[in-house]
């Protein structure tokens, strides 16, 4: 292999283990908290989609309209991802509504969603989500192997670059299962909301046209600065609540 | 059931899933990215636009869900 061979496999191999980690995040995010039947099912649903646009328009597939899907797949998950960490904010700071009969019947509503996914029932939100986040990633990978491959002239080299990094990052995922059942189920969701949140953020972002400083390295910073934000908030609907709590007891007394 | 009435069902059920329980929320999004769109046409860097969304419409969404 030449040093020009191994130059293209090598990035090649980093720029799609970029992409497939993306994906990983969230296949894991709602496999790990919803319904990892449903989960895989779209993860399988969009690898047949993928495989069908890569075979029917072959290196005429950079001319689809990326920045459509990127705008369409991070508008949905910032729509859900802020609707999760909303929930999961107000739950980890206690304010939750007990008494409110509206909220008895949502949980109720969601105890019966959970008992059927755990028989195995399928769970429409999580094959979407998956569904987009591996059609997204893998079209993105289709393209850094046709561009850099078309440049270099070795196609070939560069989709088996590809495929190798697909392999270890599923091999991690694989991996990482079991020890995420551990985590308790609130602080997964707490999570999920901000990883949808944040990846949302960033695909949004860059198929409404921004360029992020940084480029993929930019979800580094978006990821820390949401969660930081995130419970610093809890930490002050927390104090808020003990403070009202603490007046009503003096008013009591 | 009528085929009018489960065309609705289904619009509903479409836009329950997609929008959830807060659609200012969404409209947030929406008008945020058009905003990015724009800002991303000038000489003016627009990748802060959606972070500070983010910011905004949680904070909203959060004073909106503690009223009720």
């Amino acid at each position: 292999m030449s040093g020009q061979q191994l130059g293209l496999a090598v990035a090649v191999f980093l720029a799609c283990g970029v992409e497939a980690v993306e994906a990983l995040t969230i296949v894991l995010a709602v496999g790990a908290t919803r319904s990892w039947s449903s989960a895989l099912w779209g993860v399988g649903a969009a690898t047949a989609v993928l495989a069908a646009i890569v075979a029917a328009l072959g290196p005429a597939l950079t001319a689809l309209p990326i920045g459509v899907l990127r705008v369409a797949v991070g508008g949905l998950l910032l729509v859900f991802g802020l609707q999760w960490l909303r929930k999961a904010i107000l739950r980890a700071s206690g304010l939750k509504a007990v008494h409110d009969e509206e909220a008895i019947f949502a949980e109720e509503a969601e105890a019966a969603r959970a008992t059927a996914r755990a028989k195995g029932a399928f769970d429409g939100y999580s094959f979407t989500i998956a569904f987009k986040g591996v059609l997204l990633e893998g079209l993105e990978v289709a393209f850094i192997v046709l561009t850099f491959g078309a440049n270099q002239h070795d196609v070939g080299l560069a989709a088996v670059a590809a495929v190798a990094a697909i392999a270890v990052v599923v091999l991690a995922g694989v991996a990482a299962r079991a020890p995420l059942a551990r985590v308790p189920e609130n602080n997964l969701k707490f999570a999920v909301g901000i990883m949808l949140t944040s990846f949302g953020t960033f695909w949004g972002g860059e198929g409404a046209g921004a360029h992020w400083p940084g480029g993929d390295a930019a979800l580094l910073a978006i990821i820390p600065a949401l969660a930081v934000l995130s419970l610093a908030t809890v930490a002050l609907l927390r104090r808020g609540a003990a403070e009202r709590a603490g007046v009503a007891e003096s008013v009591h007394a | 059931m009528s085929a009018r009435k489960r065309a609705a069902l289904a619009v509903f059920a479409v836009w329950d899933f997609v929008v959830g329980d807060d659609w200012r929320v969404a409209i947030g999004v929406a008008v945020a990215i058009a905003v990015t769109a724009l800002v991303a046409d000038t000489s003016v860097a627009a990748w802060w636009v959606l972070p500070v969304a983010v910011v905004v419409l949680l904070t909203d969404s959060l004073r909106r869900a503690m009223r009720h």
